[in-house]
């Protein structure tokens, strides 16, 4: 990694690095963002800032006695092909300012940015327009941005137009991402005839409707009403199922960026405090600071199945019998049990009660077969179901355990309602991968 | 308290003295190139049959700003013919036509400049704030000065009495454009001429038309003032009035400078809204 990126610091051009390039395609292959101590200060003497906080002066100091604001100080991540990076934190934690550092509508102070192993830091004016033309998709903003005079075709267009595409071409693509996001019939309509909503969609399909991979999202369902943004972040995620592009999401809202990020930066301060998947954050909180965000959340919009199943050992085959299938039951104390064949093939599960009554029934006899009626058809849940669809199961089910299953139908774990609520309530901080994951059969 | 006068009057005197010795040529070239466009406006609308122009007015007026509007045009217009001012109407539209293309023409790049650049900015702002608190009066002794009596002094007085509030709210308009829309134009790898005329431009065209509207306004009450060096038009009818104590004579031809100033108002503040509630 650091050997690439060495090689993209030293070729900033554009013409002459595709010898370089091609040893760093090798390097990091799947990053498509690389930042590397990047900084921003915003006053007359940035440089200076940065010494002072080289040396450990804290910021407010700077900003009282510099009156120089430090809006990103020393940030390195990275950014995936296809992912989707939120970057959150509260007003003034400069995520907006980092985003903006990334297509350099802010100028950075000092560090590199490498996209599509170009270090953007280095490119020229003229340079880095063609390479925004080239490798982003615009913004989409909290409050749209789009433009009042044009209508919805037009504005869609609009990223087109500015690379001088011709106007037939322009059309055909901007037809397409309006029925991807949802706003036929409305090709020909003014922003100011449009709902909040809506106008989003505007926003949203003028930046998918250039040819690029980086899409830069700023609080962009943050200005809409809860339905309409949930809305709108499901849809968000279905059009990225099409669209791969690469996202970068600035929200504020813990829910927001834990629903739609497949990875999230937590920033405060001007730095990034924590970077991780949602069950990540929410089990291994990175400090005090993200402990306390995590803790007015949802946690069962989060936390998925396989967080909380339980090795599947409780089960039972059709052939084990009644009685020893019973006794099983009765020895672990539960309520029922999952049936499997063989292959661990989900079947069905087994209510004690009823398995009970069954063998009263056929006392006398010696070897009583299991009565496939008992078997009660069950659907097993994928490992990635969140914790809140599982609840709303439990009300539907009279039974205890729910079987958590793989593409072809194995049993890959079993949920039992106490681990659901340990999970939920506060106390639980880290689950017990150990004992959640299947070992290997 | 100082023990000599400051000679305002004198350096101002002496600089207006060299200029009109040194840059005659150039005073004489613009004033024909002025002269040119106000005698070809008169000489067209004068060739006109009345009844013609008063319905393209009346009828551009409808389009601009609905029929109600329409019919007030229409019939200030018919009364202005019928009283016999027509001719007087049409030199006073032509001296404000004038001065306004010359307004436009300068005023609207500076605006954008000044929009654009602080330093600027900071430079012209007292400029204009001089221009349009001086007395309108005081524009007329150097217009006489460089360009004699006349069309012409008229014309270049109202320029500068209605220059400043276009420049003004020109530069207004596009410092008021949402900072998010120049960013996604910006992060759309726009130059910095798209970002002009495809985005700033028109988002400030409702500003920069109160603008141009505000400045028509001025030039009107400054035409009817230049009839004092010689301008002519309405104003010298109104001047006339004035002079002889002819109150009634006086009152027609302000009549006329308040049917011009309505049809001329209508017309332009419905440029501001007219495109973008369209549809």
């Amino acid at each position: 990694m650091g050997k690439s990126l060495k090689c993209c610091r030293f070729n900033s051009d554009l013409t002459g690095s595709i010898y370089f390039s091609f040893i760093c395609q090798i390097c990091n292959m799947d990053d498509k963002i690389v930042v590397k101590n990047l900084s921003k200060i915003f006053g007359p003497k940035p440089l200076k800032a940065l010494e002072a906080l080289n040396k450990g002066v804290s910021k407010k100091e700077i900003l009282e006695k510099q009156r120089q604001k430090v809006g990103v100080y020393n940030v390195s991540f990275s950014v995936k092909n296809s992912e989707i990076f939120v970057l959150m934190g509260l007003s003034g934690s400069g995520k907006s300012t980092l985003q903006r550092l990334i297509n350099r509508l802010h100028e950075p102070t000092q560090g590199e940015i490498i996209i599509d192993n170009t270090d953007i830091t280095r490119l020229n004016k003229k340079q880095l327009r063609i390479f925004r033309q080239k490798h982003f998709c615009g913004m989409v903003f909290q409050n749209f941005a789009i433009l009042p005079h044009l209508t919805v075709q037009e504005n869609v267009e609009f990223g087109l137009e500015l690379q001088g595409i011709d106007k037939i071409k322009r059309a055909k693509k901007a037809t397409e991402v309006i029925k991807l996001v949802g706003l036929e019939g409305n090709e020909d309509s003014y922003p100011a005839e449009l709902s909040g909503g809506m106008q989003q969609r505007v926003g949203l399909a003028r930046g998918l409707a250039v040819d690029a991979d980086i899409l830069l999202m700023d609080e962009a369902f943050s200005a809409l009403d809860p339905i309409i943004r949930r809305q709108m972040q499901d849809e968000l995620l279905m059009i990225q199922d099409q669209m791969q592009k690469t996202i970068i999401f600035v929200t504020h809202d813990l829910d927001e960026a834990f629903r739609i990020g497949n990875r999230i930066a937590i920033m405060n301060d001007g730095q990034i405090i924590q970077i991780g998947t949602a069950e990540e954050i929410i089990s291994k909180p990175a400090n005090d600071y993200v402990k306390a965000f995590v803790e007015d959340m949802d946690r069962s919009a989060i936390l998925t199945a396989d967080s909380v199943m339980q090795n599947p050992e409780d089960t039972a085959f059709p052939a084990d019998g009644p009685r020893t299938i019973l006794r099983k039951i009765r020895k672990k104390g539960l309520t029922g049990i999952l049936i499997t064949n063989t292959r661990k093939e989900l079947q069905g599960y087994i209510k004690a009660n009823e398995l009970a009554d069954y063998i009263n029934q056929n006392k006398e006899k010696e070897d009583i077969p299991l009565d496939s009626k008992l078997i009660h058809k069950t659907e097993g849940i994928d490992e990635s179901t969140p914790l809140s669809e599982i609840i709303n199961m439990y009300s539907d089910h009279d039974y205890g355990p729910i079987a958590v299953v793989d593409s072809s139908n194995r049993l890959k774990g079993v949920i039992v309602k106490g681990a659901v609520i340990a999970a939920l309530s506060e106390s639980y901080t880290s689950p017990e991968k150990n004992t959640a994951n299947v070992p290997e059969e | 308290m100082l023990p000599f006068r400051i000679p305002i009057n004198e350096w101002i005197t002496h600089i207006v003295d060299y200029l009109e010795k040194e840059l005659a040529t150039v005073f004489d070239g613009f004033s024909t190139f002025v002269l040119f466009i106000v005698t070809s406006l008169k000489d067209g609308m004068i060739f006109l049959p009345p009844i013609v122009l008063i319905l393209f007015i009346a009828l551009l007026t409808w389009y601009m700003a609905g029929w109600k509007n329409g019919i007030v045009a229409l019939v200030g217009l018919l009364v202005t013919e019928n009283i016999g001012l027509w001719e007087a109407f049409v030199e006073t539209l032509a001296l404000v036509l004038s001065a306004e293309i010359l307004v436009v023409t300068l005023g609207l790049p500076m605006g954008i400049l000044a929009a654009r650049n602080d330093r600027f900015n900071n430079i012209l702002r007292p400029i204009l704030d001089f221009m349009q608190t001086m007395p309108a009066f005081v524009y007329l002794i150097p217009a006489v000065m460089f360009f004699g009596l006349g069309l012409v002094p008229g014309v270049v007085a109202t320029f500068v009495f209605a220059l400043p509030p276009l420049i003004r709210l020109t530069n207004l308009g596009i410092r008021q454009v949402p900072k998010e829309l120049v960013e996604a134009a910006d992060a759309f790898g726009a130059t910095e001429l798209q970002k002009l005329m495809k985005v700033q431009i028109p988002v400030a065209k409702p500003t920069i038309m109160a603008g141009l509207n505000q400045s028509i306004m001025l030039g009107l009450s400054m035409v009817v003032i230049a009839a004092m060096i010689g301008a002519g038009g309405l104003g010298e009818d109104v001047l006339r009035g004035i002079q002889r104590l002819q109150v009634g004579q006086g009152f027609e031809a302000g009549l006329v400078v308040v049917i011009l100033a309505i049809i001329l108002d209508r017309i332009t503040s419905g440029f501001g809204v007219k495109k973008n509630s369209a549809g």
